[in-house]
């Protein structure tokens, strides 16, 4: 009895592929600029794409995290009880952070180092309200139901930034300098596997299972490494910085875990970033 | 995470108003196990209201199967823009959120 219910079933499994590859073949009809840099886009990806284009658009539990570092940027805190808004420059004028993040990577003159969003931050907190360093390096990245203070703030600055176009200013020396030791660190190979960034993420095409790898050399790849970040994930739901991923990079490397906050992550985001120069910054980010 | 207000965005399109509201809430299933292995005690939202001008619009009952912090989105028709969208919700253990927002053309 049970055989013919199979059998329809398994007829309506078989069936359905075909509808979903037709849809997938038009939408890239319509927009071929979109699927330019990888013409061979098969259907798993379309409806990947898809499905985060939904999320996006559905609203963000990401803006909890920015109403909270909106907060503690206006706050008077730490030691020396200043507000970040009153104290800290992040390239752009002191607590200007309207376009700041799609312009960093910068060099900073007061630091005399080249920095990312999240490392400001850092050294606004430690240098202008007096916290310390280790503390905040002790617990860096959010977990289960906590979230260090400074991925808020990160978030905060980043999503003023949104739809603005990426401009990691390149022509300064210093960034440069730091542009170039990113694109050494990405084509380093070591570890257990002796693998480096680029034996997966320097060329076109490549995969791990279904996930298409973005080629962090050419602009349409370095920009989906950058767009979504900082993101809300709702496995967890935790908000997660782009300085976290750099981490997860060396972990999946097998690599040890780089300090945070520190010179290397810094060259890696400014390679990635700066290759994305002169597109558009979409805003925080979601994912599964 | 600290309880932060409800987000809420009403946009105007056509006759119909698309709402977007995010709540900051926990909602812990009560089948979770912390680091010392007990239990966590359940704590969601029960049920979300919305109104538009004061008058109830929807209310909807909720479960354990909804994530932490929720983004909820519903269309409603005969808003015009500048009407008050209110959205509150109460959970389990009693506790009260709400906030509003006015209608914008979307």
């Amino acid at each position: 009895m049970k055989y013919p219910i199979a059998i329809v079933a398994l007829l309506a499994l078989t069936n359905q592929p075909a509808p979903a590859q037709d849809k997938p073949t038009a939408a890239k009809g319509r927009k071929p600029a979109a699927a330019a840099p990888s013409p061979q886009k098969d259907a798993a990806t379309l409806e990947f794409e898809k499905f985060r284009s939904q999320m996006e658009q559905q609203g963000n539990p990401a803006e909890l995290h920015e109403m909270r570092g909106e907060e503690l940027w206006n706050a008077k805190r730490g030691a020396k009880n200043v507000a970040l808004a009153k104290s800290c420059d992040l390239g752009l004028g002191i607590g200007v952070v309207k376009g700041a993040y799609v312009q960093m990577p910068r060099y900073f003159a007061d630091a005399g180092k080249v920095m990312d969003a999240e490392r400001r931050i850092v050294w606004c907190m430690v240098e202008k309200q007096g916290f310390n360093f280790d503390d905040l390096a002790k617990k860096p990245f959010a977990s289960g139901n906590y979230t260090p203070e400074q991925t808020a703030l990160v978030t905060y600055v980043a999503a003023n930034s949104t739809n603005m176009k990426i401009a990691v200013p390149l022509k300064d020396p210093h960034v440069r300098d730091v542009y170039e030791i990113g694109k050494e660190i990405v084509a380093y190979r070591a570890g257990p596997y002796d693998f480096s960034c680029n034996t997966c993420h320097g060329a076109d095409g490549k995969r791990i299972r279904m996930q298409n790898l973005p080629n962090l050399s050419k602009p349409e790849g370095a920009l989906t490494a950058v767009l979504g970040w900082p993101g809300y994930r709702m496995t967890g739901s935790v908000m997660l910085t782009h300085q976290w991923r750099m981490g997860d990079c060396f972990r999946q490397q097998r690599f040890p875990q780089p300090k945070y906050a520190s010179d290397t992550i810094t060259a890696l985001l400014t390679y990635m970033t700066a290759n994305a120069n002169g597109h558009m910054y979409k805003g925080l980010g979601i994912k599964r | 995470m600290a309880s932060y207000p409800i987000r809420i965005r009403a946009l105007l399109k056509g006759d119909v108003t698309a709402i977007t509201a995010i709540v900051s809430h926990p909602m812990e299933t009560g089948q979770r196990k912390d680091d010392a292995g007990k239990t966590i005690p359940a704590h969601f939202i029960q049920v979300l209201t919305v109104e538009l001008n004061g008058k109830k619009v929807m209310e909807s009952h909720l479960n354990t199967a909804v994530s932490t912090n929720p983004v909820f989105n519903f269309k409603i028709k005969g808003a015009k823009v500048g009407d008050k969208v209110t959205v509150g919700w109460v959970d389990n253990l009693g506790d009260k959120g709400s906030g509003e927002t006015a209608v914008i053309p979307g």
